[in-house]
C-alpha cells in the first residue's frame, strides 16, 4: 500500500468513559494520511477527547488507537515523547507558555527538543512566524496578543519541529471574522505547504467543510458518518442532515431527557 | 441514603480512608518522580535560580520583618520573666534558643507557606487550567521535569536559608529590645549565647527541621496546584487546602522531630 492510502490514524473498535459517563462505543475511525481531516460533532460528543486519545493523554477502555505505526495506548513514557515529536497541536485556549514571549514560545519545542545552533533556532522561529503574518509581534508577551493572534502564534509553535501529525481543537471558536478567516486559510495552506496530515475538531460547519478532504461526524457515542464535504453534504441521513443544516430538533432531541412534564408540573399544585 | 445506620458511617469511613490512601500513594509516586529529575537540573541552571528568585528571593522581606518582631518580642517576654529570678544574664541563650530550635523553623516554614507555597500552587493550577501543562506534553516536554522539580528543589534550597536568615534577625531584634531598650548588658547578650548554642544540637538540627519543612510544604504545594480541578474554583481549594495541609504538617512534623532530636 502506497503511504499516500495509508491511514496516520487508525481508531479500532475503542470504547472509553470519562467518570461514570460513556464517551464512545465500539469507534472505528480511519483518518488518511496527508490533507485535513475534519471530525464535527454536536458539543459534547467527544471530539476533544478523540485527539486526547490520538496524543496518548487519554487511553482508551478497550481497543487500539494506531498514530504514526505506533500503537499509542502501549507505549512507554518516553517513547510516547518521542511520537509527540513528530506531533504538533494546537489548542483551543491556544495555551501559551504565559511567562513566555511570542518569539520564546515558537522557539520552545526547538530549544527543548533538538540541539539546534541558536542562529538556526532565531531563523526557523522568524520564518513560522513570517508564515502566521506575526514576526512583527516576536517580543509581545502572551497577554498583550488578541486571541486570533495568540492562535496564530500556537499555530506557529505547532508547525515548529514540521510535524507529520497535525491536532486542531476548535481552532475557529471565539474569533472575530478576520481572524476566523486567517485561521481557516492557514490551516489549510501550512498542511499543504508541509505536506502533513492535519485533524481538525470543530462544531463549526461552515469553515470545517470548507478546508476539509475528508469529514467524520461523531454523535451518540459512536460514529455517524463519514466522507467528503459533499457527500455528507448530499447525505439523508437525518443526523448528517440535522448537524450541518442546525436544525433544532430531530435525532438530537431538543428537550433534555427528562419526568413527564405534565406531572411534574401539578406535583405540588 | 439512611444515616443513621452505623454500617453507612462505616461505609463511608472506609470509603475516605481509602480515598486518602489513594490520594498519598499518587503523590507519594509524583514526589519521587520529582526526585527523579533533579540531576537533569544541572544542565538547566537557570530554571532553578529563576525559581529560587520567585520562592526564596521573594520571601525574604516578610521574613526578615517577621524575624525581627518575634526576637523583640522574644526579648521583651523574656526579660520580665527572668527578671524576676536575677537570670535576666540568661535572656539572649533564651532568645538564641528558642529562634535556632524551634520559632525560626516552624514561623519561616509557614511564612514560606502562605508567601511561596500558595503562589505555586495557584500558578501550576492556573497551568493546568490554561492547558499549558497539556501543551508541554504535547510539545514532549515532560511537566514534571520542566515545572515541577525546579519549584521542588527551589523550595527545599530555599526553606534553611530563610530559616537561617529569620533567626539571624531574630536575634538581632532580641538584641535591640534587651540591649538599647531595656538596659541588658551587650557583652552578657551575646556571651550567653556563645556559650549556651550548640552547633550539633541547636543549630544543626534547626536547620534539619527546616530541610524537612522545605520538603513538605513545597511538596504539598506543587502536589495540589499540578492535582488541582482545572476550574476558578478548583484552584481556590486547592489553594486552601495548601495552606492547611502545610501548616499542620509542619506544626505535626515539628513535634515529631522535636520528640526525636531533643529526647536526651
Amino acid at each position: 500500500m502506497s503511504e499516500q492510502h495509508q491511514s496516520v490514524v487508525a481508531i479500532e473498535a475503542v470504547d472509553f468513559h470519562f467518570g461514570q459517563k460513556k464517551i464512545y462505543t465500539n469507534v472505528t475511525i480511519q483518518i488518511p494520511s496527508h490533507g485535513v481531516s475534519v471530525i464535527m460533532g454536536p458539543s459534547g460528543c467527544g471530539k476533544s477527547t478523540l485527539l486526547n486519545l490520538i496524543s496518548g493523554r487519554y487511553k482508551p477502555d478497550r481497543g487500539k488507537v494506531r498514530v504514526l505505526g505506533c500503537e499509542v495506548n502501549t507505549l512507554r513514557e518516553n517513547d510516547l515523547f518521542q511520537l509527540r515529536r513528530r506531533m504538533g497541536m494546537m489548542f483551543q485556549s491556544s495555551a501559551l507558555l504565559t511567562d513566555l514571549s511570542v518569539f520564546e514560545n515558537v522557539a520552545f519545542p526547538l530549544r527543548e527538543n533538538t540541539d539546534l545552533p541558536e542562529p538556526l533556532i532565531r531563523n526557523l522561529v522568524l520564518m513560522k512566524l513570517e508564515q502566521v503574518g506575526l514576526r512583527g509581534a516576536q517580543d509581545h508577551s502572551p497577554s498583550e496578543l488578541s486571541g486570533g493572534m495568540a492562535r496564530r502564534v500556537a499555530l506557529a509553535r505547532a508547525t515548529a519541529m514540521d510535524p507529520d501529525l497535525l491536532l486542531f481543537d476548535e481552532p475557529f471558536t471565539g474569533l472575530d471574522p478576520i481572524s476566523l478567516g486567517i485561521i481557516t486559510k492557514l490551516v489549510r495552506e501550512i498542511t499543504d505547504a508541509l505536506r502533513t496530515t492535519s485533524i481538525v475538531v470543530t462544531h463549526d460547519v461552515e469553515e470545517g467543510l470548507s478546508i476539509a478532504d475528508h469529514v467524520f461526524l461523531l454523535g451518540r457515542g459512536t460514529l455517524l458518518a463519514s466522507g467528503t464535504p459533499q457527500e455528507l453534504l448530499d447525505s439523508n441521513q437525518p443526523e448528517v442532515r440535522q448537524f450541518l443544516h442546525g436544525l433544532p430538533d430531530g435525532p438530537v432531541p431538543f428537550h433534555y431527557p427528562a419526568n413527564d412534564y405534565r406531572g411534574q408540573i401539578l406535583e405540588h399544585s | 441514603m439512611n444515616t443513621a445506620n452505623p454500617a453507612v458511617w462505616v461505609q463511608r469511613i472506609g470509603a475516605e480512608a481509602i480515598e486518602l490512601v489513594g490520594r498519598l500513594g499518587h503523590a507519594t509516586v509524583f514526589l519521587l518522580k520529582s526526585i527523579g529529575h533533579f540531576p537533569s537540573l544541572l544542565r538547566r541552571p537557570s530554571l532553578l535560580t529563576r525559581q529560587i528568585y520567585s520562592v526564596g528571593v521573594l520571601t525574604v522581606s516578610i521574613t526578615v520583618v517577621a524575624g525581627a518582631f518575634v526576637g523583640m518580642v522574644l526579648g521583651f517576654q523574656g526579660y520580665y520573666t527572668l527578671i524576676d529570678f536575677s537570670a535576666e544574664s540568661s535572656l539572649g541563650l533564651l532568645v538564641a534558643l528558642s529562634l535556632t530550635r524551634e520559632l525560626g523553623p516552624v514561623l519561616s516554614a509557614l511564612l514560606y507557606t502562605g508567601r511561596a507555597g500558595s503562589a505555586l500552587t495557584a500558578e501550576i493550577g492556573l497551568m493546568k487550567t490554561t492547558e499549558q501543562l497539556a501543551a508541554l506534553e504535547m510539545m514532549a516536554v515532560n511537566p514534571i521535569r520542566r515545572v515541577i522539580s525546579p519549584r521542588l528543589l527551589a523550595g527545599i534550597i530555599a526553606v534553611p536559608l530563610l530559616c537561617a536568615m529569620f533567626t539571624l534577625v531574630g536575634i538581632l531584634g532580641g538584641y535591640f529590645a534587651s540591649v538599647i531598650q531595656l538596659g541588658v548588658d551587650s557583652g552578657v547578650y551575646w556571651s550567653s549565647i556563645a556559650d549556651g548554642v550548640d552547633l550539633r544540637l541547636d543549630i544543626m538540627n534547626g536547620m534539619i527541621k527546616s530541610v524537612v519543612f522545605g520538603i513538605l510544604v513545597t511538596w504539598i504545594a506543587v502536589f495540589e496546584g499540578y492535582d488541582s480541578y482545572p476550574s476558578a474554583e478548583g484552584i481556590s481549594r486547592a489553594t486552601t487546602r495548601t495552606v492547611v495541609t502545610a501548616s499542620l504538617a509542619i506544626l505535626g512534623s515539628d513535634y515529631i522531630l522535636t520528640a526525636l532530636m531533643f529526647r536526651s
